[in-house]
């Protein structure tokens, strides 16, 4: 036993001699080259929320980049839905909501009631909600973009899922939504069917589009997919302000929405620079889809694709840091 | 396990229960005479009745027990900043947590102090890794360990690994120090196990989308609610198991240590945990799954790791980088798995081998330590041994070899399971479903209660009675209908499919090798990453929903109903050769009717596997009660249905398990 405990002890210490000599040519050592590492300047730590869509990384991924690279912001992403972004601006742990989509029920309780969000202006992108066929059928039925046909075709949406009527499809459930009330009050013969999710809003466009399927949905511009497929929008009757006051009668297609950008009260105040970059921050949905599809359709990272745009745009990006 | 217990007793009384067959028989076939009665009486009354007093309730609409749920919702999160429960409790939770968790991820995972890298590096996680591996373990386990984390760098996935690692191990750090105390109380104390009981089931049934938005609000947002969103599903297992470990002690030695004077403490020290200390060790494992099973949800409140690449890839439809880190998740939970499972039997393991290798072992496992801290010293020191080197070129081979896979199948199967579908939606789940929804609430409930209590008895009717009157209290009466409807079909499916392969591989070692490493990747890859194929082949339907759960709940019932069929005694099955049977008979007189507590274990768990899918069901196009609870995640307003659609999903499971266990406990009596 002792015998062997010595020998042992002879074999850890040969480890531990062979671990020095490759200690003695070990190459870069961890932290040697630590010259830009702490530009975290004035503007101290940004928190970033970043919604659960790609267009919406996108804004996130061009403002965080010239954060930390014009400003020397620290900036923390974090991957959050909008309910619980804006909770975040209570509790200190967001700064700013980039990709604001309506949400007057979001607004009503943490801007008007709670007042820990305040806003801070548009984001320059339009956005647009609506009905959407595959481009081959809005090809083969162009009279099937007035919505006054489509009780025409509705046998031919039907599917397992819609009872017998035809099925129209709606996506993620956080998005701001009146079809339900929308097939009641124009009297079509549609069941609304419920996706849950924009993954599988998507998938069913793609493959209508590959097997010329009949699929008419809910989806939204500005959207990466819109770059692979182009949907096709079908005209609901004209939105007039004041049309869908009453969630339960709304009979008109839906308002153009003029994103905009929801800050912390408490960052509002803070006069961090990145504020102002927040509040400066604008661009057209052109630009969003040149990075949207930089990160889903060429697969880029965020950062990647953040800095490939604003080196291609300096002027824009500039104008947010003046 | 339980079934290893139960082996001697089948043994015995196998003639014995050949000769009250016949009694046992006319009182079966009298009970199936009841069940179909109460059936036919069902479609009668459902052709008279259709379409009456169904509770139906709009995607949109709200009951005021809703609204009710909003206001306290509502109220919690306005007072946040004043209420002194926040100020002194749940912040201080939340404190300790958060320094657990960074302080783990500034080892591994996470740039900290200034050092561009985590403290210690690849090669000295690798080494720790190997090294527990074979201390705890073997040294098979621990090769697994060591190739099982190299393939993260080779991935290019190292950092998100070491997030979710260390996350997982906090969740599981935390689960257990309130788990096994719990788990030896519940052994020890009858009462406290009642107690204990609902509450173990409400954690596990209850959707965990329903609880994550008023975690963040309690424990804000960051790896303090990622952690505990995480326990709360993992704990109970480990509870559950280790009451069993210690109730599962021979009762003679019990009896014996207390003649022998020991006093309870010394009984429980000396004699209840070491002797139940191999059975804990599995409720150690089993918790390490259900920790690993929640990665992706819990990325949805910003928690790091591989459930953000996946839950990111799948925004632009990505599946090959979600199949990527989906497969570092399944190696992950492989290699835990194994080791955990190698260092419950490692005791016996080392008895067997004798003394030989207890004298090289303390020397061993010193050189092994000073071999891993030089590696851990380097990996702190270098930066080649700190960054793992190469692109992660194996992980978008991987990648892109998944994206082929999809397409070609999107391409080339998409008619036939169309017909597939449309067969076992019309055939089988539309007729059952408006059967449900259709009825009156009061037939099916009535109809309900009578099966309850014919297939369970007395008690297992008043449980579903209650759970009756409660699902109509929830105001989602008709979402329930159709998820059971949808849940009902899907284990049906789950049993078809589980006794085929199940069978299969009690019958046969070799298919058990082969089929189990599959088995295990199905119950912990994420859902979604094999949902966007499964989208693009059957469309956003309640099919979808119900392929998922099949998926996810199918693996369980595989393995235990080949547990049982491989715990029928062989001698059995040899006179059963020897008296002429045929390969179908044994199977279908001999080892089938002598794991029937296994079976109906089976569907029990094959149900309650299925349940916890609806939440994900509602993602691809279930609707319903899946939907509802989504809904309530991302909509104030809705808040309150949600968390209703929740409740209601765990009254469903409470209902099921209630009855097919005491319809189990009639069947072994």
């Amino acid at each position: 036993m002792a015998r062997q405990a010595r020998q042992w002890r002879v074999g850890a210490a040969g480890i531990a001699v062979l671990g020095l000599t490759l200690t003695a040519c070990g190459g870069a050592k961890v932290g040697d080259s630590s010259a830009d590492s702490d530009s975290s300047g004035k503007c101290g730590t940004f928190n970033l929320a970043v919604n659960p869509w790609v267009g919406y990384e996108a804004d996130a991924a061009v403002v965080a980049y010239v954060a930390e690279h014009k400003l020397g912001c620290k900036v923390t992403k974090k991957d959050l839905k909008e309910e619980i972004a804006w909770q975040g601006f209570g509790t200190g742990e967001v700064d700013a909501v980039l990709e604001n989509w309506g949400h007057d029920d979001l607004k009503k309780k943490y801007i008007t009631g709670q007042k820990t969000a305040v806003e801070a202006g548009q984001t320059g992108n339009k956005g647009i909600i609506g009905w959407y066929v595959p481009p081959w059928l809005a090809k083969a039925h162009p009279d099937i973009t007035d919505w006054k046909n489509l009780d025409k075709y509705a046998s031919q949406f039907k599917t397992s899922e819609s009872g017998g009527k035809g099925q129209l499809l709606d996506g993620d459930p956080s998005y701001v939504t009146n079809d339900e009330a929308l097939v009641k009050n124009l009297k079509l013969d549609f069941k609304v069917v419920y996706a849950g999710s924009e993954t599988a809003l998507i998938q069913a466009y793609r493959k209508a589009e590959k097997n010329k399927e009949w699929v008419i949905g809910y989806f939204y511009e500005p959207q990466w997919f819109l770059s692979e497929v182009p949907l096709v929008k079908v005209n609901l009757p004209t939105y007039k302000t004041g049309c869908d006051a009453d969630a339960a009668k709304v009979a008109c297609d839906y308002p153009v929405y003029d994103l905009d950008k929801i800050v912390s009260a408490k960052f509002a105040k803070s006069g961090s620079p990145a504020f102002d970059l927040v509040k400066k921050f604008n661009w057209t949905n052109d630009d969003q889809n040149v990075v949207a599809k930089y990160i889903a359709v060429d697969k880029m990272s965020a950062e990647a694709a953040a800095k490939k745009w604003v080196e291609a745009n300096p002027d824009k990006a500039d104008a947010w840091i003046k | 396990m339980t079934v290893a217990l139960e082996k001697p007793e089948n043994a015995d009384t196998a003639e014995p229960a050949e000769k009250t067959a016949p009694v046992a028989g006319v009182r079966r076939v009298s009970r199936r005479m009841v069940v179909a009665a109460i059936l036919v009486t069902w479609l009668v009354l459902f052709a008279l009745l259709r379409g009456k007093q169904t509770l139906t309730l709009a995607a949109a609409d709200l009951t005021d027990l809703h609204r009710w749920f909003n206001d306290v919702n509502d109220t919690i999160g306005a007072d946040r900043n004043s209420n002194p429960l926040f100020l002194y409790f749940f912040n201080e939770i939340r404190l300790v947590i958060d320094n657990l968790v960074t302080f783990i991820q500034s080892l591994i995972s996470q740039p900290s102090d200034g050092r561009p890298l985590p403290q210690i590096g690849w090669l000295g996680v690798v080494g720790i890794a190997g090294y527990i591996s074979w201390a705890v373990g073997n040294w098979r386990v621990a090769l697994l360990a060591v190739a099982g984390f190299t393939f993260f760098g080779m991935q290019g996935l190292w950092q998100e690994s070491m997030d979710t690692l260390a996350l997982t191990l906090s969740a599981v750090f935390v689960a257990l120090l309130f788990a096994i105390p719990l788990g030896v109380w519940a052994g020890l104390s009858d009462r406290f196990n009642r107690i204990m009981t609902p509450f173990l089931d409400f954690m596990q049934t209850m959707p965990t989308f329903v609880y994550l938005a008023p975690l963040t609000l309690f424990f804000l947002i960051g790896p303090a609610s990622a952690t505990i969103a995480t326990l709360i599903y993992a704990a109970p297992p480990a509870i559950r198991i280790t009451a069993h470990a210690i109730r599962s002690v021979p009762e003679t030695t019990v009896e014996a240590a207390d003649s022998l004077g020991s006093t309870r403490r010394q009984t429980l020290l000396k004699v209840l945990l070491p002797m139940s200390k191999r059975t804990v060790v599995m409720g150690v494992n089993q918790t390490i799954m259900a920790a690993l099973a929640m990665v992706t949800i819990a990325a949805l409140i910003d928690a790091p790791g591989l459930g953000k690449t996946v839950v990111q890839a799948l925004q632009s439809l990505d599946v090959g980088t979600a199949f990527n880190a989906g497969l570092a998740i399944v190696v992950m939970a492989i290699v835990l798995d194994r080791v955990t499972t190698a260092a419950s039997g490692r005791a016996e393991a080392a008895r067997r081998s004798g003394n030989r290798f207890l004298k090289w072992r303390r020397p061993l496992l010193v050189g092994g330590g000073v071999a891993a801290a030089v590696l851990v010293y380097l990996s702190h020191t270098y930066v080649w041994a700190a960054e793992f080197p190469g692109e992660g070129s194996t992980g978008s081979t991987i990648a892109s070899a998944a994206d082929d896979v999809t397409t070609w199948a999107q391409d080339n199967l998409s008619g036939i399971t169309n017909a597939f579908r449309d067969a076992i939606t019309n055939g089988l789940l539309n007729p059952f479903q408006t059967l449900l929804t259709d009825s009156p609430w009061w037939l099916v409930g009535a109809a309900l209660v009578a099966l309850g209590a014919v297939l369970g008895g007395w008690r297992a009717g008043v449980t579903t009675a209650v759970c009756v009157g409660l699902l109509v209290g929830t105001g989602v009466w008709s979402d329930s209908m159709t998820t059971l409807a949808s849940t009902v079909v899907a284990t049906v499916l789950v049993m078809v499919l589980g006794l085929t392969f199940g069978v299969w591989m009690g019958r046969s070692l070799l298919v058990d090798r082969l089929l189990r490493p599959t088995l295990d990747a199905a119950q912990v890859m994420p859902p979604f990453v094999y949902l966007v194929p499964f989208l693009a082949l059957f469309g956003a339907t309640r099919f979808t929903a119900i392929v998922a759960a099949v998926v996810y709940a199918v693996p369980v019932a595989i393995k235990i109903i080949a547990d049982g069929v491989r715990a029928v005694p062989e001698t059995t099955v040899e006179a059963a050769t020897a008296a002429g049977c045929n390969t179908w008979q044994i199977i279908t007189k001999v080892q089938l009717p002598m794991s029937r507590s296994a079976l109906t274990l089976a569907t029990n768990q094959g149900l309650i596997y299925v349940l916890s899918m609806v939440v994900v069901g509602g993602l691809v196009g279930a609707g319903a009660l899946g939907y509802d609870v989504v809904a309530g995640f991302s909509q104030g307003e809705l808040y309150g249905k949600g968390l209703a659609a929740g409740l209601a999903i765990v009254l469903l499971g409470v209902m099921f398990d209630r009855i097919t266990q005491a319809a189990a406990r009639r069947a072994s009596a």
